[in-house]
């Protein structure tokens, strides 16, 4: 059933957030708040190293100190073969995940996880990782993904031959793969521009920055049983994972889902799981891990760092008719940068004929790159819309008029071959045009810049159950861990569809027992996939529950009508009862079949792109560099906003990360390629302080293929802020920044070199 | 008859022979899978494993009863995931 043209009583309000006062009394129980009888503390060793080739590992001294109860390594944990699939948030290889969780034979990048103790106390598991006895054979090693690629630079991989490309390599390069998109002839269209813009961009890798380090708690009992707590945004995932990289059945294995603080893309994967359940499959004990800030940021992976050229063409009138870009993405210590949406999306917001992309994963002695919202598009558009903010002050034409007048509409086709449907870029546009923040002057001194946006959203596989309980309240699960305000979502599409208050639905998260398969959250999926699953139960639901009356009435079902969460009697034909409400038939369920509850599991298509556009002033100080973000507006189409305030929150989430990704967060890598700063005092993440009010802007275009019109939200707002700021500090101070981060160092010495 | 376009280079292009667009007789996408399997080894597999599909523009990802008609047009995709 659809109800986007409905009027609806639940949808679209404010209700209290149903984990709220937990997490602001902190009772809200993370992964490192689980404990459990005769626990050990687990802790891992990890490489000083950049690159070097283990030559021994001796862990006796280690294990003879007193309290310590297992010592694992990679001998361990079976060998896997090379085996790709895709079954996270990309394209993985489980001889890689393997080999990141615990290296074999070669530490890849300083961090690199070698060994793993189990011991009493966290003071008897550090003094025994202190004496274990590593014997490294040290090698040159590359950290800067163009010097990666170069001739004659370290290679990681032996068995690395680049594919993609014809005839297939006779040597090994740290270049995974190529890939290329094509629209047309870019140069027949380049020959026809009256103006071009060329340019290089580069970006450095950022992390997630989520505030919850990893941990978990895992517990292998002697029947080979596991039961692991860990906080992550799939624990199906964490089951799958853990069970591939020990050879365990699936079946033996329960992941409870902790609350999660913070994931953003950096917990579709894992790192501590397996190893956990290997201490504690070897020393028989519960074995609890968590890592320190300084673990995370050397050990789990950020987003990609980048280099491309762009070079975009247009005739006088703005119309653009060529486009060429070439991305080099840093995946780190193994295969897997999002080189592909990163080649897809910086043009999928245009309609341009002749469209030329060409992209390379390449591997670098750095922590393996792990998803970060829109993987691959906020590097990309950096690109982009910078050039194109040249673009247009080289034509002499508002930057917003040229993005109108190339906008991509329903029915434009893309450089990777999709048309869209059911966009609502044009009005996103329309809005922005019409903002007070667009249309009032700029303050003197001040720049403003604008930047777009746009990612793909999924949808995909999940289950959820509805149940009515004994008093008529109702509780609902799904198998989607909580980041973006599920449970409040998930709650109150139940309430619509059954036609209660939203104060009468529970919404919990089901471990992997207890509820059917459900993919990761991730892809801004889960408010479409799993609002799905859950609409789709709640119908199931109301049927039942008008069968249940139609046998009270002894009358026939289609002569039941369902409103306002009670049953009544379809017209005066139908006779005349008292209408039965849900605590009515909910007491009689015994007598009308038993139990009241429904399961629905559903693969979700037609997710809806997203487009987003982002507006912000800045007031730069030239003594210092520092870049004062003054006001900034963050438009969006969001599909229908189930719950305006979480929408809200994910707008202004993305845009304040996409401002540290802008201007102040990067990895300072010292001499040896060890990670200088990997604190949050050294790598600055904006705080409160740094940023105004981000007014976010919410253009309502339903998305016909969700019930409630409902699409993704949480990516697209981190896409655009790169480029908008950039934009902004040119407007302010003429200098064409094309070096992320914008800290004030580089501010300083570009304002001296233009001196 | 459905009409398959590559719009990624790379390792599909390997697999056949550098074509771009053919022609494939299938109803469905899980027939289009067999077919493409059968007709240029390995594509079959890795458009199974690793990619999405547009069927006339609209992204399907690991739909096998998603309906092919006649000159439809299957665009090839990397998988697409998130953050």
């Amino acid at each position: 059933m659809n109800y986007i043209d409905s009027n609806l009583k639940v949808v679209g309000t404010r209700p209290i957030r149903p984990d709220g006062i937990d997490k602001v009394t902190g009772r809200a129980v993370y992964s490192a708040d689980t404990r459990a009888a005769g626990m050990l503390w687990g802790k891992i060793l990890r490489s000083p190293h950049a690159h070097a080739r283990i030559i021994s590992i001796d862990t006796s001294k280690a294990e003879a100190v007193p309290g310590v109860r297992a010592v694992v390594t990679a001998a361990d944990f079976p060998e896997i073969a090379s085996e790709e699939a895709f079954v996270g948030e990309g394209p993985m290889n489980f001889r890689d995940l393997s080999t990141n969780i615990m290296a074999r034979t070669k530490v890849l990048y300083e961090g690199h996880a070698l060994a793993a103790v189990a011991a009493t106390t966290p003071a008897a598991a550090d003094e025994a990782l202190a004496l274990i006895d590593v014997k490294y054979e040290v090698l040159p090693y590359v950290i800067d993904v163009d010097e990666a690629m170069a001739d004659g630079a370290p290679v990681l991989h032996d068995d690395m031959f680049t594919a993609g490309v014809n005839p297939k390599p006779s040597k090994p390069s740290n270049i995974a793969k190529v890939v290329t998109f094509k629209k047309g002839d870019a140069d027949a269209g380049f020959a026809q521009a009256d103006i071009i813009v060329e340019g290089r961009y580069t970006t450095k890798p950022v992390h997630q920055g989520y505030i919850e380090p990893h941990a978990c708690l895992a517990t292998y009992n002697p029947d080979g049983q596991v039961t692991i707590h860990a906080s992550s945004q799939g624990h199906f995932m964490i089951r799958a994972y853990t069970a591939k990289l020990l050879g365990l059945d699936m079946a033996d294995i329960r992941v409870n889902p902790a609350e999660i603080g913070g994931g953003f893309g950096g917990k579709t994967l894992i790192y501590l799981e397996p190893v956990a359940v290997a201490l504690s499959r070897k020393s028989g004990k519960p074995v609890k891990m968590q890592m320190t800030r300084e673990d995370v940021f050397r050990g789990s992976g950020p987003t990609s760092g980048a280099s491309m050229d762009i070079k975009i063409g247009a005739k006088k009138d703005g119309t653009i008719v060529a486009a060429k870009q070439v991305l080099r993405f840093q995946a780190g210590a193994f295969a897997g940068s999002p080189i592909g949406p990163g080649c897809m999306c910086g043009f999928a917001l245009y309609d341009i004929e002749n469209v030329d992309v060409l992209g390379y994963d390449v591997v670098s002695n750095r922590p393996k790159v792990a998803a970060y919202r829109a993987p691959g598009a906020p590097i990309t558009s950096f690109a982009v819309e910078s050039a194109l903010d040249d673009l247009a002050d080289k034509l002499g034409i508002d930057p917003l008029e040229l993005r109108i007048k190339n906008a991509a509409k329903n029915g434009t086709k893309t450089h990777y071959g999709v048309t869209h449907a059911n966009i609502g870029f044009e009005q996103v546009l329309a809005v922005t045009k019409a903002h007070p923040h667009w249309t009032s002057p700029v303050a003197p001194g001040n720049g403003r810049g604008i930047a777009m946006g746009f990612w793909f959203n999924i949808g995909g596989e999940s289950s959820a159950t509805v149940h009515v309980n004994e008093d008529g309240s109702v509780t609902a699960a799904t198998g989607s861990p909580d980041i973006g305000g599920s449970r409040a979502s998930m709650g109150m599409m139940v309430a619509e569809v059954l036609g209660i208050t939203v104060d009468r639905v529970r919404t919990t998260v089901a471990d992997t027992a207890s509820i059917g398969f459900t993919f990761l959250t991730g892809g801004s999926r889960v408010t479409f996939a799993t609002g799905m699953a859950v609409t789709q139960a709640a119908e199931k639901v109301v049927e039942d529950l008008k069968r249940r009356a139609a046998q009270t009435w002894d009358i026939p079902v289609e002569a039941v009508e369902w409103r306002d969460g009670m049953a009544y009697p379809a017209g005066s034909n139908a006779g005349a009862f008292e209408p039965l409400d849900l605590a009515a038939l909910a007491l009689k369920a015994g007598r009308t079949g038993g139990p009241i509850n429904a399961e629905v599991s559903v693969n979700a298509q037609g997710a809806g792109a997203g487009f987003g556009a982002h507006i912000c002033d800045v007031k730069v100080d030239k003594e210092t560099g520092h870049v004062e973000i003054v006001r900034y507006t963050a438009l969006q189409d969001v599909g229908k906003a189930i719950h305006p305030s979480y929408v809200e929150g994910q707008i202004q989430g993305g845009a304040v990360q996409g401002i540290g990704w802008a201007l102040s967060e990067e990895y300072i890598y010292n001499a040896k390629g060890q990670l200088d700063n990997p604190g949050f005092l050294d790598y600055r993440c904006p705080v409160a302080s740094d940023v105004p009010m981000i007014e976010a802007v919410l253009v309502e275009v339903p998305n016909p293929r969700h019930p409630f019109g409902a699409r993704g939200v949480g990516e697209v707002p981190i896409v655009p802020p790169m480029a908008a700021i950039r934009n902004a500090i040119k407007h302010a101070t003429g200098l064409q920044l094309t070096d992320l981060p914008m800290s004030p160092p580089k501010i300083r010495a570009a304002s001296d070199a233009a001196a | 008859m459905p009409t398959v376009v590559l719009s990624s280079g790379g390792s599909c292009r390997e697999l056949t022979g550098g074509l771009t667009t053919f022609e494939v007789e299938a109803t469905t996408f899980r027939r289009l899978v067999l077919e493409l399997e059968q007709r240029f080894p390995g594509l079959g597999k890795q458009v199974e494993e690793s990619m999405a599909v547009a069927i006339d523009g609209e992204i399907f990802q690991d739909a096998y009863g998603a309906v092919l008609k006649p000159g439809s047009e299957i665009v090839l995709i990397p998988k697409i995931g998130g953050g």
